[in-house]
């Protein structure tokens, strides 16, 4: 059924009345009854050993209910933080993994680590408190600078790290790629820095919790992205709270993009300590704290060649990265530049040979782990600049040398040297589409246009292909991945007709309350005013493993679809028994059961009724109800692909890049509310933009002091920054899943960066700027504008 | 310290509350007086979360003291929908001009200002006028369109 509010409707999303009326529920709204609140004191220092920690004056501070140092979590016997994906280095050998603790105890490891936690009647008078702590630190010096993790001498993070090595791995074979090498016509190298991001959701992280002493249950709200498998690593490895005692809760969620999706020590003092203090407690990150301990993204350092043949025909890729872990191995960090970043090399290409070496770093700052696209963005990085780069060597036209090497249509399904399979995709009409809406014809006249003004315009192309719908559990088991990657669904009916669509999935921004709604509606019929969509509590949905990686439509929908799939058939059934037919003769159409060929029809509102008031029903074959789970276990990743095309104009004598035009035309498969994946697209191409012009956390290099730890100093994408983006869709569906659709939410950034330095390259090109490193800020750029001059010079 | 008394307007309604003096005008409101529109999400004046009016003027409620509304006419997000919802709250809702909703009333209060005292503004105006109010999730296209088409519809119902 295809209708006003069904599958591709611009439906007008559900949840957004609350949002726009300043009725929405965030956890730091919450009122709780004789609310205690908490201040975490935190290093100051990047690495030290802690000597003593002498908190009997902070104990007698005004307000003080309670403070707990690591000691305390010591003697209680809590667990500490998990990484939960194991990788395999080079030699079979499982990861280096050294323990985290929830609060420092004798060592601190970055600037932000957890010293104590003060819990007092107010929030000023726990921070007030904090001060009167005596931490006496015995400084050591500190590893900030990626590049040299590896050297000898670095200061150590881990004892149980040798060298701040974490693995040392790699994919491919690596002698086949240097034979394909030795017979290249041409070799185009690279050194790239992918630089280190924060992600800064307007809401910060937030955890409440209270415990009842009549039942021993804990409730914990917290801004989670993914609230049971929150509750299952703090039950199962760090409180020892069993699951059904511990009631995780993530309301509405003021944005994620990957930083709320693991487990952090905050939240989980937060909880541990509310049966210690006996009242509930409340705690809410202040912006620079959000800054110095939300795990950051990206922050690669990367060698890559490019082998081509005479007539531009890719023969071979060779990667060499270091990616930096940050002080600890957070939830999932160890896959992002492995099975994330290293799989997604081939791109959109037939490159026939790929070797890969990563290794990861420990080092003195903040954790590093999923970030929007996770690995995506920073393979997509890779790959596209060093295509870019090479057509400019060749003198090539960067979408002839682009369109010359894509994999055609008709190879797909298309197993790539990386272990990927990718399902299906057509991108040369994408790019066309592209090279269409961005007038790429015209842009040399508009080039001179500029030129004309004493300005320098640049083009630049991103053709990316991205991994998502995370992903089918015994793929992610072979890979060392700890848990399952299905979503759950279930579709509960009441008597009267209306229905809740229970999901895994979790919503903060993306709109599922509408997207799940339109699925249920278009599939059963059922009005979407009379369809809610519940997420986001442990106790009232059943396990799901949450959003992130682009899954919630492809796995979480698909989840969806096979529930509502159970109640057709149910309700067959019933409308059979109703209408005295045989079951094989029913058949279910916009809302309501028929027997073909006849007029008897039975609505799906009359079969639930009787399924809940089984007067006239056949209770010998089927139970009474109408309530059904489902679980979507995909059998393969999905692979949404596109290109993106900016179009920047650069004023020599200030540096500033300006954003004149931005195209994206992408493959999402089957769109379910286009208004909806639009956002998506816009929200993702200006975190991409953002790292490539703006962003950058910067570390003191040799206190590892965080520079950037307000919104004073990380340059956040504003409203003046960018032009309005011109969106355009190619549609092949997935082939595997039951609504074709591909996952939408972080194509944006994995292609942005890319576009926007390819562009800024394009411009520099012709005054001999050869390369810039991201952001592209006004004195990056000015300052290799001034070097290129002066090497011109010489 | 002793509190100290406050009588103020809010949304139209006579208000009276008690503070510490170094409170901010955000804390008082999303805390005794429990209206949570108003969202922190830096308590440095940097992103615009917690926009309010203040005698009609857009303010950071994080960095006013609450003692400031004495005698004040304070606006919030919670008084911008009568029985019906703002044009401005229409227009973001058909369009789908939020995500997350934290940014979302700083968002819609600056906007209103802005037509208050602009009602035909220029995409360059709205944009450099809403870039005190950040936005991680939409790209802020959808905003923009979004303000601009309500400035159009209001234009032309007048």
């Amino acid at each position: 059924m295809t209708s006003a509010t069904g599958i591709g409707a611009r439906v007008v999303r559900t949840e957004d009345k609350r949002f726009l009326t300043g009725t929405g529920r965030y956890v730091d709204d919450l009122p709780l009854a004789r609310a205690t609140y908490a201040y975490f004191l935190r290093s100051p220092h990047a690495h030290a050993k802690i000597k003593s920690i002498d908190i009997s004056a902070a104990e007698k501070s005004p307000g003080v209910v309670n403070i707990f140092t690591g000691k305390d979590l010591v003697d209680a016997k809590v667990g500490g933080l998990i990484c939960g994906w194991v990788v395999k280095d080079k030699n079979g050998e499982p990861h280096k993994s050294p323990p985290h603790p929830v609060m420092a105890v004798d060592t601190v490891r970055y600037v932000g680590d957890t010293v104590a936690m003060v819990v007092a009647n107010s929030y000023d008078e726990a921070k007030d408190a904090a001060e009167a702590i005596r931490v006496d630190y015995e400084v050591l010096p500190a590893i900030v600078d990626l590049a040299k993790a590896f050297d000898k001498g670095a200061p150590q993070v881990h004892a149980e790290a040798p060298g701040n090595l974490i693995y040392d791995w790699e994919i491919g074979v690596k002698a086949d790629v240097d034979a394909a090498f030795a017979k290249a016509a041409h070799v185009t190298k690279m050194d790239i820095v992918n630089n280190r991001l924060i992600p800064n959701a307007m809401e910060p992280r937030a955890a409440a919790a209270e415990y009842d002493k009549g039942t021993g249950n804990y409730t914990l709200w917290s801004t989670s992205q993914n609230p049971h498998v929150l509750r299952l690593i703090l039950s199962a490895f760090v409180l020892g709270i069993p699951e059904h005692k511990l009631r995780v809760i993530a309301p509405d969620v003021g944005g994620g993009f990957g930083s709320k999706i693991f487990c952090y020590a905050d939240e989980t003092m937060v909880c541990w300590a509310a049966s210690r203090v006996g009242r509930p407690i409340k705690w809410t990150a202040e912006r620079t704290e959000s800054f110095q301990t939300d795990c950051h993204g990206r922050d690669h350092v990367t060698h890559a060649e490019l082998a081509l043949d005479k007539d531009g025909k890719f023969l071979a890729l060779k990667v060499e990265t270091i990616a930096n872990m940050g002080a600890y191995l957070s939830t999932f960090s160890t896959a992002v530049p492995t099975y994330l970043y290293a799989t997604l090399l081939a791109g959109q290409y037939t490159t026939p040979l790929i070797y890969a070496n990563v290794k990861a770093a420990v080092t003195h700052t903040a954790p590093v782990d999923a970030y929007r696209g996770a690995g995506r963005p920073e393979a997509t990085f890779v790959i596209e600049t060093i295509v870019s780069k090479a057509a400019a060597e060749l003198k090539m036209d960067p979408a002839e040398l682009r369109r010359k090497n894509f994999i055609p249509a008709e190879a797909f399904p298309y197993q790539t040297p990386v272990a990927l399979q990718y399902d299906s995709g057509n991108y040369p009409p994408i790019i066309d589409e592209a090279m269409r809406i961005a007038d790429y014809a015209g842009f040399e006249a508009r080039r001179a246009e500029a030129k004309s003004r004493g300005k320098l315009r640049g083009i630049g192309f991103s053709s990316y292909i991205e991994a998502c719908g995370l992903a089918p559990s015994q793929v992610i088991g072979q890979l060392g991945g700890g848990v399952g990657q299905w979503e759950s669904a279930q579709i509960k009916f009441n008597p009267t007709g209306n229905v809740q669509v229970i999901t895994g999935s979790h919503s903060h921004g993306q709109g599922h309350e509408t997207t799940f709604a339109q699925l249920v509606h278009d599939r059963l019929g059922v009005p979407m005013d009379q369809i809610e969509v519940v997420h986001g509590d442990t106790s009232t949905t059943t396990f799901g493993m949450g959003t992130y990686g682009s899954r919630s439509l492809a796995v979480g929908g698909s989840a969806i679809m096979k529930a509502t799939d159970k109640i057709i058939a149910k309700g067959k059934k019933i409308a059979a028994h109703l209408m005295e037919a045989d079951v094989a003769d029913v058949v279910f159409e916009n809302g309501t059961f028929k027997v073909a060929g006849t007029d008897k029809a039975v609505p799906l509102a009359q079969a639930v009724f009787a399924a809940y008031v089984p007067h006239n029903y056949p209770l010998a074959e089927i139970e009474p109800g109408m309530d059904e789970n489902a679980f979507y276990d995909p059998a393969n990743f999905v692979y949404p692909a596109g290109t993106q095309i900016c179009e920047v104009e650069i004023d020599p004598e200030t540096g500033i890049v300006e954003v004149i035009a931005h195209t994206a035309v992408d493959d999402f498969g089957n769109i379910i509310n286009p208004m909806i994946v639009e956002g998506q697209v816009h929200g993702g191409i200006v975190q991409g933009v953002g790292q490539a012009l703006f962003e950058g956390a910067v570390y003191d290099k040799n206190t590892g002091q965080l520079l950037s730890g307000s919104f004073m100093d990380y340059t956040m994408p504003r409203a003046d920054n960018f032009p309005s983006f011109k969106l355009g869709y190619k549609v092949t569906p997935c082939p595997h899943n039951p609504l074709g659709v591909k996952g939408c939410g972080e194509a944006g950034a994995i292609a942005a960066p890319a576009a926007v330095m390819n562009a800024v390259h394009n411009a520099l090109a012709p005054i001999g700027v050869k390369h810039v490193e991201m952001p592209a800020t006004p004195l990056n750029v000015w300052q290799s504008i001034q070097g290129a001059q002066r090497a011109a010079a010489e | 310290m002793a509190k100290l008394h406050v009588s103020t307007t809010i949304n139209g309604e006579p208000q009276e509350f008690l503070c510490d003096a170094e409170q901010s005008m955000l804390d008082v409101l999303r805390g005794p007086l429990g209206l949570t529109g108003a969202k922190e999400g830096c308590g440095t004046g940097d992103c615009g979360a917690c926009t309010i009016t203040l005698n009609g003027r857009i303010v950071c409620s994080c960095l006013m003291l609450a003692a400031e509304a004495e005698g004040q006419e304070i606006g919030t997000i919670e008084g911008m929908a009568g029985e019906e919802l703002h044009p401005l709250q229409q227009k973001f809702l058909e369009s789908a001009a939020l995500q997350c909703g934290i940014c979302t009333p700083g968002v819609l209060m600056a906007a209103k200002a802005l037509l208050e005292k602009n009602p035909d503004p220029t995409e360059h105006e709205v944009r450099f006028w809403l870039a005190g109010n950040l936005c991680r999730c939409t790209g802020y296209d959808k905003i923009i369109r979004a303000v601009m088409d309500t400035a159009a519809d209001m234009r032309a119902a007048r």
